[in-house]
């Protein structure tokens, strides 16, 4: 069982890698048919024989008039403003309130990253609790992402729980991107300081109803490897959450929402909750905004 | 025209006002900055600056668009800055100071020149450092329209460039009464800065035309199955600029929609207007209602004149049209951005204070098979074949052997079409006339008639999702090496469009003949726009020795990483 979860993440990217690949293997597709160049408009090729491109240069043209030091330092700013650049993004998914008869509760869920195009350093976190003052859950993650596809990162790094319960500390491999059909996707598999092994598989959609008006349906899948009590987990699935909310992007960067969630205890672990005297299932109305600058 | 200024004069009186620039000058009194420009309804406006010696400042300045305070890079205080007129032939010193608390450069585009004057940082000069003065020092070898611009870091975007005009040494074979400047660019109140980090951060940002259900509902955009498709292949049909009117005020001479810059006729005349596309990010598509426009120069070199009523023009293109307004009225000069989100739009008139109806901005144009690199007459062939097929056949790397695979590269062109014929996206069927590259003939026969004796294929990567822009896969910051040629050898370079957008492509010092079906006379560009899923053969001699810049003059694809370094060998040219 623990290997076949330790299995889940690579086999979700490596589905979008194999779609991208595919083609080469195809065998349907050849080289650009000679047709398709619209001859009539693009000359025939060079006639034989065709001369060979030169080797590039040694020199640097404009150290015959400037300086080497002085062209050094510019040339080091021309690479850093033509593709050497850094950008950054902080985004909160949610930020909700969720009212309920006893005590309201509150859950976020948001992502930060840092870098170039390929290399990134990436900070995760959710949670959620009581306004009462309990904080259920809540971790933070901290990654090294790399872009591996023209859709999809690797991701490495600790996750660090807090909250009721026992404190937690993990290794985290992940990935996340753009699935067909521009699913956002991301997984995680988890392995504990306590040598447990947990995953976790993320789904969400954008429905452009208007320019400014968006359905957001949302999935969240939990799964562990093994019993682990402490944590009132249960080997196989632990628990589901569906969302949809609808938001009004005021802004881009600035989206209020009203929406419903929706979470279930699956399998082993329900019956343990339920052993408990805990509820299994719990839907909820949920309000809050989407927000990134 | 050629006036001798001394270097130290002071600014104001350089910059002398043209309010109707041809008629041999007819109105060159020297007025002040402020009458010239960023004035609601003034007539034009460019200060202008000529003669041996011209001294020019880079700075900051506050200006007005459309009644709203910005800030701007500004030459000489004004945007654009000054008309540089220059005499073909004349040799000119041109001694640009810096006052910004950066670097600065001025790049002379289109020009001929002594690479070390081509003005970009990091390839042909160090820059201009802040509070130091560059003089730039060359032989005018050519006539007619360029422009000039910053090449250091987005300063292009927030005001930093100006129109070049080259009267010809001998007669001019373009017969006109008055002439007039028309620099169209794109002005943000964001910092460009900011702009290019909201690319990166969600690359549709700017695009608020998106598909959405409501207009599914209506029967607007493409139907349900076509959407299914392209979503399975994670493309937008939608995305046409990467910038667009959400942030954009569209400029003509400096002058937003609302200031509606006029430029002054008298019935029967022929006008002269020398179009320059100075926006960072716009592609334009320029038509004045009511006037039949001549095309006569492209890019700075005369072409047979073409009779159009409308043109595309991409950043750093120019276009000369001749128009002849007989009546006594006011005309729109509309040039709406590509993707219909915004116009700018300037009034001609034989008085000012005229104006004429503004056309409503046309519908938002959607991408087709054909810019996502698949011939129509290919697809036809294939009949019923399934979308998913295509699907992974848009990124075989077969079709692009040299491009170096990774996440930069979005899709490969998998049968990319020489698009030279095709007015340009939005454009197939407005009902009248467009421009096409294949209607370019140049004026004077090709100076090399020379054969190329090898071939060039560069392909233009990206990927539209994460914004990263590329030559062959790679952005600039990681390469190695810079694009060598021979002295004088005589090269077709094609250019592969394996992305859903259009790059112009610019290489610096040089002429190169698009290959467009008139052999002999194909027209002579510095800047060539390659539609999307298309391609473009240029032959180059390259004759001008030295380092060069070729990059995508779309300033954030260059950002990004879209540009390499050409070198010319030897550097002494055919002394070796």
């Amino acid at each position: 069982m623990r290997a076949l979860l330790l299995a889940i993440a690579p086999l979700a990217i490596g589905t979008s890698v194999a779609a991208q690949d595919h083609g080469a293997h195809h065998g349907h597709q050849p080289a650009p048919a000679p047709d398709a160049r619209q001859g009539h408009l693009i000359p025939p090729p060079l006639q034989e024989p065709v001369a060979e491109p030169p080797p590039p240069p040694s020199d640097r043209a404009a150290e015959r008039f400037y300086s080497p030091e002085a062209m050094a330092a510019a040339r080091a700013q021309l690479a850093k403003e033509h593709g050497g650049g850094t950008a950054w993004k902080v985004m909160l998914s949610n930020a909700e309130v969720r009212p309920h008869s006893g005590s309201d509760g509150y859950a976020w869920e948001g992502e930060a990253w840092w870098g170039g195009d390929i290399h990134r350093l990436v900070l995760k976190s959710e949670g959620e609790g009581e306004f009462d003052g309990k904080l259920e859950s809540g971790e933070v993650q901290a990654l090294y992402s790399r872009a591996v596809t023209a859709y999809f990162q690797l991701q490495a790094g600790l996750r660090q729980d807090f909250g009721t319960g026992p404190s937690r500390t993990y290794a985290v491999l992940g990935f996340e991107g753009l699935a067909p059909y521009w699913f956002e996707l991301e997984g995680s598999a988890f392995l504990s300081d306590k040598g447990d092994v947990s995953a976790r598989l993320e789904g969400a959609y954008d429905l452009r109803l208007t320019q400014r008006l968006i359905l957001e349906p949302r999935g969240e899948l939990n799964l562990s490897a093994q019993d682990t009590p402490e944590l009132g987990l249960a080997s196989g699935l632990t628990d589901a959450e569906l969302g949809l909310r609808l938001r009004y992007e005021i802004r881009q960067e600035f989206a209020p929402y009203v929406g419903v969630a929706y979470e279930r205890k699956l399998g082993e672990t329900a019956d343990l909750a339920r052993a408990g005297g805990e509820d299994v299932e719990e839907t909820r109305l949920v309000l809050g905004v989407r927000a990134w600058f | 025209m050629n006036r001798l200024v001394p270097p130290r004069l002071h600014r104001r009186q350089l910059l002398r006002g043209v309010s109707a620039l041809g008629g041999a000058g007819a109105l060159n009194a020297f007025l002040p900055t402020w009458a010239q420009s960023g004035t609601p309804g003034l007539a034009a406006t460019l200060p202008t600056v000529s003669g041996d010696h011209i001294a020019l400042r880079v700075g900051h300045t506050p200006i007005t668009v459309d009644g709203r305070r910005g800030h701007a890079v500004t030459v000489n205080g004004t945007v654009p800055g000054p008309l540089v007129r220059l005499k073909e032939g004349q040799s000119v010193r041109l001694a640009v100071t810096n006052d910004l608390d950066e670097d600065t450069s001025i790049h002379w585009h289109g020009l001929l020149l002594p690479f070390q004057m081509d003005g970009v940082p990091g390839v042909s000069f160090p820059g201009i450092k802040p509070k130091e003065t560059f003089i730039y020092e060359f032989k005018v070898r050519q006539a007619g329209t360029y422009w000039y611009h910053s090449h250091s870091g987005l300063q292009e975007q927030m005001g930093h460039y100006g129109p070049i005009v080259i009267d010809p040494v001998g007669e001019d074979p373009v017969q006109f009464d008055r002439e007039h400047v028309v620099v169209l660019s794109d002005y943000s109140f964001m910092h460009p800065h900011e702009i290019f980090r909201k690319l990166k951060a969600q690359a549709g940002y700017f695009n608020r035309q998106k598909q959405t259900v409501a207009g599914l509902l209506k029967g607007e955009d493409q139907p349900l199955k076509d959407r299914k498709e392209w979503a399975a292949m994670r493309m937008d049909p939608t995305d046409i600029l990467d910038v667009t009117g959400s942030t954009y005020t569209f400029l003509i001479n400096g002058h937003g929609p609302k200031d509606n810059w006029t430029g002054l006729f008298k019935p029967g005349e022929r006008v002269r207007l020398r179009f320059v596309n100075a926006g960072a990010m716009t592609i334009f598509n320029v038509r004045i209602p009511g006037l039949k426009l001549s095309v006569v120069q492209a890019d700075g070199q005369n072409v047979q004149p073409v009779e159009v009523e409308e043109f595309q023009i991409s950043p750093a293109e120019t276009y000369d049209v001749v128009v002849q307004p007989t009546e006594d009225r006011a005309y729109t000069l509309v040039a709406e951005a590509a993707d219909r989100s915004g116009m700018g739009r300037a009034t001609l008139a034989p008085r000012l204070g005229m104006t004429a109806e503004v056309p409503p901005l046309r519908k938002r144009p959607l991408l087709n098979m054909r810019d996502m690199g698949m011939d129509h007459s290919a697809m036809m062939g294939m009949g019923g074949m399934e979308m998913d097929h295509s699907a992974m056949s848009m990124r075989d790397p077969r079709n692009a052997p040299q491009v170096k695979m990774g996440p930069g590269v979005q899709m490969i062109s998998p049968m990319p079409a020489d698009r030279t014929g095709d007015p340009g996206q939005g454009l197939e069927d407005v009902g009248h006339k467009v421009l096409v590259y294949t209607d370019l003939v140049a004026l004077d026969p090709n100076p090399d008639p020379r054969p190329p004796s090898r071939e060039l294929e560069i392909h233009l990567t990206g990927n539209m999702e994460r914004f990263m822009w590329a030559f062959d896969g790679v952005s600039f910051s990681h390469l190695k090496d810079p694009i060598p040629f021979r002295f004088n050898e005589r090269v077709r370079v094609v250019l592969v469009n394996d992305s859903m957008m259009a790059h112009p492509i610019h290489l610096h010092g040089h002429f190169f003949e698009v290959v467009n079906g008139h052999p002999g006379r194909h027209p002579r560009k510095h800047t060539v726009n390659v539609l999307p899923g298309g391609r473009v053969a240029f032959d180059l001699t390259a004759d001008e020795p030295g380092d060069w810049a070729f990059h995508c003059h779309l300033l954030y694809h260059m950002h990004a990483g879209m540009f390499n370094v050409v070198t010319v060998r030897p550097l002494d040219g055919g002394a070796a």
